[in-house]
């Protein structure tokens, strides 16, 4: 097992990096697993690596229709935080949040994560007081939040557009161990640790049909042959539909595309992550230098993974509303993510009403800061069929009984409102 | 995307709100179960491919329409007014 260090990288750069070799073996499928998880992206390859690092679990194998890497956990904006308000998202997320302090050194792998600070933006008395009580519910959960003031946002972000005659900044939430982390390198880390312990990555390999006996799962369809299991997880955010549907489901959830883009490479300018409170914007700055930003949904059901102008338009309106400094910067591309959207806005972990078939989805547009707790929770609940605490309030039917609805946003527990 | 209206023709999608799978005609009835208000208010086929959704003319003309879409390439496929539609989902 090839383990990275300080002392390797050097005596690599000395000995032209002949050294290094593939992070992951690329087994063909075995006939049969205990578990099956469908779907390589970062939900499933956490939840993969995290059955057989804390339930010893590892006659497992994750099914990737594509490659590794090549979904969404390669497409969002990288951005980690403990910022949740309403119970239920606070304590999941918080955990996730302290997973990601651990995870270089648990993966063993540089995901670069940098908590450099996340800053949410308010423009009115009434947004303020909202931010007031968000941060105080992160204190209640142990996590931190401060609130600053007009001059204490100015002394982080002296170059915002403060004195906007429309939308002057009257303040921000800080969330100093909000930050971002390089999301392909999380994709590989946890691939590597997962196959370090002897699961089976297997990708190219579409899931076209789950094997049901007597309301009990026994396998899966793929189009490398039959895989029998028993046990069976679907982690496919914006195809969950599509994979649920092949075990009679119908879910909660409606796929929309979400937009992102990036700048060429400039020099460190944005040392933050900066929410706009007046229109959908969000920004950071890349290791790379490239700026990295984007918006809300599009608002319509699509798996285009490329939304319209119109979202793009506000989301570059927004921009220099915010920031005039960045007119200049050219942006050299855009592209878009299918998120798993449910009616509330908040993710589901649970078991279905098939024997041995779980699922983890409805993820919507937060999934990226997810990944390790999603994975963490979900080995939980099918190692021991038992739900992992903080997740517990992820339920699949709370949509039916109205009991539990997490609505971060207040808009209503309806479709096309988050 | 630019979306055909049965009254004003084609127009921006700016133009138009969005309400989500036109399953929102076929609203259940006071007394029917629990399961089919939970269908009909939060289940979704979710397609990838072609769908018939509900959009609203918000800025034009104001009617409701059903528009058949592909979810896949934005293709806009036909409309027709919601209160000539066949109710139901696709």
């Amino acid at each position: 097992m090839m383990r990275f260090s300080g002392l390797r990288v050097l005596k690599e750069g000395l000995t032209g990096n002949k050294g290094w070799t593939p992070h992951w073996r690329d087994p063909a499928p075995k006939p049969e697993y205990d578990i099956v998880i469908i779907g390589g992206g970062g939900h499933g390859l956490s939840t993969a690596y995290y059955l057989a690092r804390e339930h010893g679990l590892t006659n497992v194998a994750v099914l990737e229709k594509g490659y590794i890497g090549g979904g969404n956990v390669g497409r969002n904006t990288t951005i980690v935080r403990a910022n949740y308000f309403l119970p239920g998202n606070s304590e999941f997320y918080s955990h996730s949040l302290k997973l990601w302090e651990n995870l270089e050194n648990d993966l063993n792998y540089n995901v670069m994560h940098s908590q450099r600070g996340l800053i949410n933006l308010f423009h009115s008395d009434g947004q303020r007081d909202a931010f007031a009580r968000r941060g105080n519910a992160m204190i209640n959960q142990g996590d931190d939040a401060i609130l600053l003031d007009r001059e204490g946002v100015r002394k982080h972000l002296p170059y915002l557009d403060f004195d906007n005659t429309r939308f002057p900044i009257y303040g921000g939430l800080l969330h100093p161990r909000g930050g971002t982390a390089r999301h392909d390198a999380v994709a590989w880390g946890y691939a590597r640790g997962a196959d370090q312990r002897g699961v089976d990555l297997i990708q190219n390999c579409e899931v076209t049909g789950i094997d049901i006996e007597n309301g009990v799962v026994k396998g899966v369809q793929t189009t490398r042959g039959a895989i029998r299991a028993k046990k069976v997880g679907i982690v496919v955010a914006g195809r969950s539909g599509q994979v649920a549907a092949m075990a009679g489901m119908r879910l909660p959830i409606e796929s929309h595309v979400l937009q992102a883009f990036v700048t060429e490479g400039i020099k460190p300018v944005i040392d933050h992550v900066i929410s706009f409170g007046m229109g959908h914007f969000y920004i950071s700055q890349s290791d790379k230098g490239g700026l990295v930003f984007g918006g809300d949904l599009d608002f319509y059901a699509s798996y285009a993974s490329r939304g319209n102008l119109p979202m793009t338009e506000h989301v570059m309106e927004a921009g220099m509303t915010l920031m005039p400094m960045i007119g200049k910067a050219k942006v050299l591309r855009s592209w878009g993510g299918i998120m798993d959207m449910t009616p509330d806005g908040s993710p589901i972990i649970d078991k279905t009403h098939v024997d041995g078939l779980y699922i983890d989805c409805g993820w919507c547009y937060g999934g990226f800061k997810a990944v390790p707790g999603s994975g963490f929770s979900f080995a939980h609940l099918i190692a021991t069929d038992r739900h992992h605490e903080p997740a517990s309030r992820f339920r699949l039917d709370r949509f039916r009984t109205g009991r539990g609805l997490m609505d971060e946003e207040g808009t209503g527990s309806q479709h096309n409102l988050h | 995307m630019r979306i055909t209206c049965p009254i004003c023709g084609e127009r921006d999608r700016r133009e138009f709100y969005y309400q989500g799978d036109a399953v929102a005609l076929r609203r259940p009835e006071v007394d029917d179960t629990p399961e089919e208000w939970d269908a009909y208010l939060h289940l979704r086929d979710n397609p990838a491919g072609v769908t018939r959704d509900l959009w609203y003319h918000e800025t034009g003309c104001g009617a409701w329409l059903v528009v058949t879409r592909n979810t896949v390439t934005h293709e806009v496929l036909g409309s027709v007014l919601a209160r000539d539609a066949a109710g139901g989902a696709a």
